[in-house]
């Protein structure tokens, strides 16, 4: 069993989920309270790692991570690294090819708050800080946790995207999926089999927890 | 107390102008899309009309010609929406407290304003746990934690059976008489408005046609379009005219009395109109004084009782088959067995004919 794997992929996964947290948030936010005239092709930018194959989305950025090009070039400047083939770059990518499974739920749950439940709390005095942080906040939060999980999940299992621009460095890049994948190349069904079947168990008992808090949540919110 | 001008030409029209005083009840009312609403939502902060000034006790919260406008959070309203608008994550106590304006004896004060609104002891309940009546009370409460400077109810019968709506009305009526504060009220129901307010305020295409005393407004409309946005039933066009050195109304074949013609000169076509419960019934055993007044004679052609009222339509003779309503009440129709296609005389009452221009 290769445990490191593991541990890149787990370490990763939480650390696109939690910055996934404020960056999807802040999106979906944005998005939820404004109407202006590109915000279909706004959304449509954000989708776009749903519909893309993942070797094309890994190409571009790998294109995009290379010291040459602006954005891998200032990184490369200021931290004497390069993005590609890093496990800070595999974070960047994941952070990206996961982003619609993060602001879709936020997005769908903050625009199915009533505008009168907000008007309600600004006028019982609550600013505007207040009314996100006590009513918004909380309404929005099964659709924050699913937003959470699916990230989680989606990263854990992702492949394609993760061999583009990670490839297959020990302890750095290799991810579950990849070493699984390694595995079956070399043969040794038996521990391809046991990581399958763990990644299957994380993602059925995360998805589990998602849709019976959600029903707990919808129970005391529904009026 | 509470005064509001507003002019508006987009996104809808607004040319408003109403007053309410401390502890009146003033009635808004229109049909749906009128403005009312839009109304309540520049009193409240929630939309910013292009144009006015709105004042309440003695603060500015409005003034366009100063750009002065005040936020929902600095206005201190009390705003009830027409579905309640509860916090629905938060129980019955929480959703007052986070009204209340500080955390400081929040259960005493919570408590207090649930028992003012007859909810004691569903302090733990979900919005979701009470039903449409009880919300109603808890968005109430909610509205008043904040000791609002005025209250604004939106529609808050239009979600609730009638049954319990009869009920509600009832306990509004208590509850205003403790309150010191301008109340308006948002409303389609005439007769809503009527039984709860002191004041109506007509409004329509988001213009204020008339405020007044329900009576006023119901029965004396200023003219023809408030007449029909009050739903008013026996609406008629007539002429003035001089009869025996007195201003008459020449209407048909008939020459009738007016109290008050002040207004008006002789020959103006005008319009004139007559509260239903204003046309008696000549008794048919007992002939009586009144029957003097404005005699005309007419066949019932529908006849429809509710509530101990019965309504008569009456087909008025030498008019041109011209409908004229009256209300009397059920017993009175009963025991004089009045029945549809019979012949009956009434009296219009001088007194209730109200004279308008078109």
């Amino acid at each position: 069993m290769d445990w490191q794997a593991f541990e890149v992929s787990i370490s990763l996964a939480l650390l696109t989920c939690l910055s996934l947290f404020p960056i999807g948030l802040a999106i979906a936010y944005f998005l939820a309270k404004s109407n202006f005239v590109g915000r279909g092709f706004i959304e449509a930018i954000i989708t776009l790692p749903l519909v893309l194959p993942p070797t094309v989305l890994g190409y571009f950025l790998l294109v995009g991570m290379d010291s040459n090009s602006f954005f891998g070039g200032v990184f490369a400047s200021l931290t004497g690294q390069n993005l590609a083939f890093s496990f800070v770059g595999l974070w960047f990518a994941s952070i990206i090819y996961s982003l619609p499974f993060a602001v879709q739920p936020m997005l769908r749950s903050l625009e199915s708050i009533a505008p009168e439940i907000r008007e309600a709390a600004w006028c019982s005095g609550l600013s505007r800080w207040k009314t996100f942080f006590k009513i918004e906040l909380p309404l929005a939060w099964p659709g924050i946790i699913t937003a959470m999980v699916l990230s989680f999940s989606h990263t854990l299992g992702e492949f394609g995207v993760v061999l583009m621009i990670g490839g297959n460095i020990a302890g750095e890049t290799r991810t579950v999926s990849i070493a699984i994948y390694d595995s079956v190349l070399a043969f040794d069904h038996q521990q391809a089999q046991s990581m399958s079947f763990i990644l299957l168990a994380i993602a059925l008992v995360t998805i589990t927890i998602v849709y019976t808090f959600n029903r707990k949540q919808t129970r005391v919110v529904a009026v | 107390m509470l005064h509001v001008t507003l002019q508006q030409t987009k996104p809808t029209t607004l040319d408003v102008e109403l007053s309410c005083e401390k502890g009146e009840v003033l009635a808004l009312v229109g049909p749906s899309g009128a403005g009312k609403s839009t109304v309540l939502r520049c009193i409240a902060g929630l939309q910013i009309p292009q144009q006015g000034l709105i004042k309440c006790k003695g603060h500015t919260w409005f003034e366009s010609a100063k750009k002065l406008n005040k936020t929902p959070q600095q206005r201190r309203v009390g705003m009830v929406f027409q579905n309640y608008a509860l916090f629905p994550h938060l129980t019955v106590a929480e959703n007052i407290k986070l009204a209340l304006d500080n955390g400081k004896d929040g259960n005493e004060q919570s408590k207090r304003l649930l028992e003012q609104v007859n909810l004691s002891g569903l302090e733990q309940r979900y919005p979701n746990q009470l039903s449409g009546g009880q919300q109603q009370r808890v968005a109430i409460a909610r509205a008043l934690a904040r000791q609002p400077e005025v209250l604004l109810l939106d529609e808050p019968f239009s979600a609730v059976d009638k049954v319990t709506r009869r009920k509600l009305y009832m306990e509004l009526n208590t509850l205003r008489r403790q309150l010191d504060m301008p109340v308006i009220l948002v409303t389609h129901d005439l007769d809503e408005a009527a039984m709860l307010a002191d004041s109506l305020c007509v409004i329509h295409q988001g213009t204020t046609l008339q405020q007044g005393t329900p009576e006023t407004v119901l029965f004396q409309p200023n003219n023809v379009a408030i007449a029909r946005q009050v739903d008013a039933r026996n609406v008629f066009t007539a002429q003035l005219v001089e009869h025996e050195q007195a201003l008459k109304l020449k209407w048909h074949n008939y020459l009738i009395d007016v109290a008050d013609t002040s207004q008006f000169k002789i020959n103006d076509d005008i319009h004139w109109t007559l509260s239903p419960s204003k046309v008696l019934l000549h008794q048919r055993v007992r002939k009586s004084r009144g029957e003097h007044e404005n005699p005309l004679e007419g066949t019932i052609c529908e006849m429809v009782s509710l509530r101990g009222i019965t309504t008569l339509i009456l087909t008025v003779a030498h008019s041109n088959g011209t409908n004229l309503q009256m209300d009397l009440p059920e017993h009175v129709a009963t025991r004089n067995g009045l029945k549809i296609g019979e012949t009956i005389s009434v009296s219009l009452l001088a007194d209730a004919i109200h004279l308008m221009s078109e």
